[in-house]
């Protein structure tokens, strides 16, 4: 901690001016032209939250042109003004009751406007639907239900607008009321108010209708001031995204900080943690925070650091949790809702990218189940791919493993994008994990965490001394591709650079720590955990190690992956090659390919990897 | 969920900042020196433990009020921050600008700022780093262009502002497509980009201005004094060229005093930018300035 910085003497000093009071974000969703904006209007102009003069303004230009006054010209006239400097804005809108501040995010009802209504939504912590009451249940309003379901929008309160055009028929209501509410129960939503409103003629807006004397439930704002924030949840299992692992030497600081955010539970000095997937264990040592007063306890909703106790390796994207607590699955494959917005559609075979929390991993689809007609009755239809606007069950297959909870169970750490090219195109929640086929060697990893002795120098330390990231760099390919050839250049071309590097073969090890392996077909999956676990050992002590084996092939390099977890593999694909997928970092280089060709690129390769740098 | 409004809001631009670092090698942050991206400095040094591991750029126009680069320098030297600036050299010396009286008001700020801000992110133009045994700026030897740039924009500013997201992509002329932006959700942000584009990051995004001077009274932030009266009824509310701002009428000495007047004074119901010419003319430019980088 620095102690005396520009204009602040003492950390002591804090002063609690939190003054801005209670805020909340709610949107407005339902199918176009239903009076989303008329509701806006109205809210606006009720509640007292218009510039001095406006609602009159724009009263007087109706009247000027012979057009009927209506509060969605309300939200317009104010864009106008946005221009001119005016803090009201078009995507957002500010108003105030007396119970707090609201942010209005006016999500658009058009179909092709779909990734802004779930960017809006997605900020919002409660949720207005808004649907005709003459028109009745059309196709965005189920969609838009069932996506503020997907999105995790639990308070949500239906307004049945336009009651003046059915005569404020209660009849009318109570069909709409009830088909709607049949309709949200099959998506867990259940609804907490149903208000029959005219935003138009401003009937059970901020106050109870005299036309509507059979209803005597809330009013808009009343309900809207009936929506609850989220209380912190203290009580459910800390989950921590690992943002970053900083080791800033500057000003002579020593402290090497995990850094993230608390996304749910708490944690204290001194409790012990774990990394997943590569199940580092280690201790909370303490808590960092700059221009704050010390702390020994933190919870959700905060961005803090941690030092440890014990050094270990880990990489951003890693899930802190406590190994105290119930844990999370780690799996390859999972079973996912997934709602697409790309123009592109979602394929089977193409490559894509999972990100969740801070990871972001190479992922295909490997199945669909079934899709979902979001739009009508969430009848199950076969596809063969995911089109846009589609919603549908599928599995997953990630290039790795990755640590994640089922959405029932926590949802920060139940919900990723899926990116294709550069756009995330898809969103989605994590019904459950499926079995892949690392299990037994992810417990076999486990033990050897559980027990594996810390170097007491830091791991960035060592990097920052070599110039280097441990890296496992696997040379593969056909019976007849000079891969040890390779290999050895390599390590040959690491070394002249100043680099500490080293090759193995696999007769290094086939007859010194497999010589009991007798049966040499039988126990592949043998040899390969045991040169993962040598492997391991190397790049503890900071090596960038070159290894060359033949007819490796997608599982094998998965096992790899596993044990070295979280160091990073780069395969080289010496000729044909018996990879389907490869790992995360893969070079092909064609038959008849010579070493001198082949060396530059690989050290091109380490380079682009952050695996060897300048200092 | 953290306790209050103000926590709940530094953490979450925290949360971007880091992400910012994590996902762009060559990541910069503009620094106006106003209350707003001094706000997102502070922010940056408690995102990364009293570190600002990022490049700050200031784009020089030459006719910011004087005290504005002293005190630039000062915290610069004072935090041991990455300093660099850029300036459009050229406008200057062929006296294009509006003070010398052959340029408008909007036409200075498209040269002097856009232009200088497009030429010195992509390093076409020289940039000058601030060397911190010497004090003194030197040419900055990085001419690679920025692929990530920090932005203190606030949604509430003005109109063209309350579209854009945390993470919002420039394409190569550095424009802006407000029709077509990528959804943003779950605080899963758009950090990839095609070669040649560049993306701007905004971790003020959901700030009002009230909420920037209630932060920086809780955090005691060493903001301008600028923004304060020193007896002559007048103050600077927003700051930028000095041909250009104009100070409003206040008395409000200290940071809980203009809390207060914007809370239950006389600025509750005027806007920020009430001071700056360049908002009218042209009538109101603004978002076609935005969308050619203007930050």
């Amino acid at each position: 901690m620095e102690a005396h910085t520009l204009g602040r003497s003492s950390t002591s000093e804090r002063v609690d001016v939190d003054k801005s009071g209670e805020q909340m974000n709610i949107v407005i969703v339902g199918h176009v032209d239903h009076g989303k904006s008329t509701v806006i209007g109205r809210l606006l102009a009720d509640t007292g939250s218009l510039p001095d003069g406006k609602l009159d303004a724009v009263k007087a230009f109706c009247a000027l042109n012979s057009r009927p006054f209506e509060y969605a010209f309300l939200l317009d006239a104010l864009k106008d003004e946005q221009s001119q400097g005016i803090t009201i804005d078009t995507a957002r809108t500010f108003f105030k009751s007396s119970k707090r501040h609201y942010i209005v995010l006016d999500a658009p009802g058009h179909i092709e406007f779909l990734k802004n209504m779930v960017t809006g939504a997605a900020r919002a912590e409660a949720a207005l639907l808004v649907i005709d009451a003459k028109e009745g249940i059309r196709e965005n309003s189920r969609r838009h239900g069932y996506l503020l379901s997907m999105l995790g929008i639990r308070q949500i309160s239906v307004l049945v607008n336009k009651m003046d055009l059915v005569d404020y028929s209660q009849e009318v209501f109570n069909s709409i009321r009830e088909e709607y509410t049949r309709f949200l129960a099959r998506i867990d939503i259940t609804p907490k108010f149903f208000i029959p409103i005219s935003a138009f003629q401003g009937e059970n807006m901020i106050g109870p209708s005299a036309k509507i004397p059979w209803y005597s439930g809330h009013s808009v704002l009343a309900a809207v001031d009936a929506f609850e924030k989220e209380p912190p949840k203290p009580h459910q299992p800390f989950r921590m995204p690992v943002q970053d692992v900083y080791k800033f030497t500057a000003m002579g600081d020593d402290r090497r900080i995990v850094a993230g955010r608390v996304e749910s539970g708490s944690i204290k000095v001194g409790d012990e943690v774990l990394f997943l997937p590569s199940n580092k264990k280690s201790r909370i040592k303490s808590i960092e925070a700059f221009n704050e007063p010390i702390r020994s306890e933190v919870l959700s909703g905060y961005t803090p650091g941690f030092t440890l106790t014990e050094q270990v390796y880990i990489n951003r994207g890693e899930l802190m949790v406590k190994a105290s607590e119930p844990q999370p699955s780690v799996s390859r494959l999972i079973r996912a809702n997934i709602f697409w917005m790309g123009r592109k559609p979602l394929e089977m075979g193409r490559g894509y990218f999972l990100k969740l929390g801070t990871s972001k991993i190479p992922v295909r689809l490997k199945r669909i189940n079934y899709l979902i007609d979001a739009s009508d009755s969430l009848e199950k239809r076969d596809k063969a791919n995911i089109e846009r606007h589609d919603v549908a069950d599928c599995v997953l297959e990630l290039s790795r493993a990755i640590a994640f909870d089922a959405i029932a169970d926590m949802e920060a750490t139940g919900r990723f994008v899926i990116v294709d090219q550069y756009e995330i195109a898809g969103g989605g929640i994590i019904r459950e994990a499926l079995p892949d086929d690392q299990e037994d060697l992810r417990s076999e990893v486990a033990q050897r965490e559980e027990k594996f002795e810390r170097s007491a120098i830091v791991p960035e330390k060592r990097m920052q001394r070599l110039n280097q990231r441990p890296t496992l760099i696997l040379i593969t390919g056909e019976g007849s591709t000079d891969r040890k050839g390779v290999g050895k250049a390599i390590e040959e071309e690491l070394f002249e650079m100043g680099r500490f590097a080293y090759y193995i073969g696999m007769a290094n090890l086939l007859y010194s720590v497999d010589a009991d392996l007798k049966d040499k077909g039988q126990s592949r999956a043998e040899h390969l955990r045991r040169l993962g676990e040598v492997a391991y050992l190397m790049l503890e002590a900071g090596l960038l190690l070159v290894v060359s084996a033949r007819d490796l092939d997608d599982h094998d390099l998965k096992a790899l992956e596993t044990v070295i977890a979280p160091y990073p593999l780069l395969t080289v694909c010496m000729g044909g090659c018996k990879l389907d997928e490869g790992g995360e970092e893969v070079l092909y280089c064609p038959s008849g390919s010579q070493i001198s060709q082949v060396v530059p690129q690989i050290i091109a390769k380490l380079q682009h990897m952050g695996s060897i740098f300048n200092p | 969920m953290a306790s209050s409004h103000l926590d709940h809001l530094e953490n979450q631009s925290i949360y971007i900042l880091r992400e910012a670092y994590a996902n762009f090698k060559n990541l910069a942050m503009l620094w106006s020196i106003g209350k707003d991206s001094t706000v997102l400095l502070w922010l940056a040094r408690k995102a990364f433990f009293g570190h600002a591991p990022i490049t700050l750029v200031h784009i020089d126009t030459a006719y910011k009020i004087p005290a504005m680069i002293a005190y630039r320098d000062r915290l610069a030297l004072e935090w041991k921050l990455n300093m660099v600036y850029g300036q459009n050299t050229e406008a200057l010396r062929e006296k294009k600008t509006f003070p010398d009286g052959t340029a408008t008001r909007l036409q200075c700020c498209g040269s002097l700022k856009t232009e200088a801000l497009k030429n010195t992110l992509s390093g076409e133009w020289p940039r000058y780093r601030l060397n911190l045994q010497s004090g003194k700026y030197e040419p900055d030897i990085n001419r690679e262009p920025y692929t990530g740039v920090i932005v203190g924009a606030r949604a509430d500013e003005e109109g063209s502002r309350s579209k854009e997201r945390y993470f919002s992509p420039r394409d190569k002329n550095n424009e802006w497509d407000v029709g077509d932006q990528p959804p943003e959700l779950w605080n899963q942000f758009k950090t990839d980009f095609a070669p040649g584009t560049h993306i701007r990051v905004h971790p003020l995004l959901d700030w009002t201005e009230l909420n920037i001077w209630e932060y920086i009274e809780r955090e005691n932030i060493p903001i301008i004094d600028l923004y304060f009266d020193k007896g002559e009824g007048k103050r600077y509310r927003s700051l930028g060229c000095y041909p250009c701002t104009a100070p409003v009428e206040s008395t409000a000495k200290s940071v809980p005093e203009i809390v207060e007047e914007l809370k239950n004074g006389k600025f509750a119901n005027i806007a920020e930018r009430s001071g700056r010419a360049q908002d009218k003319e042209d009538g109101g430019g603004l978002e076609a300035l935005r969308r050619d980088g203007y930050m």
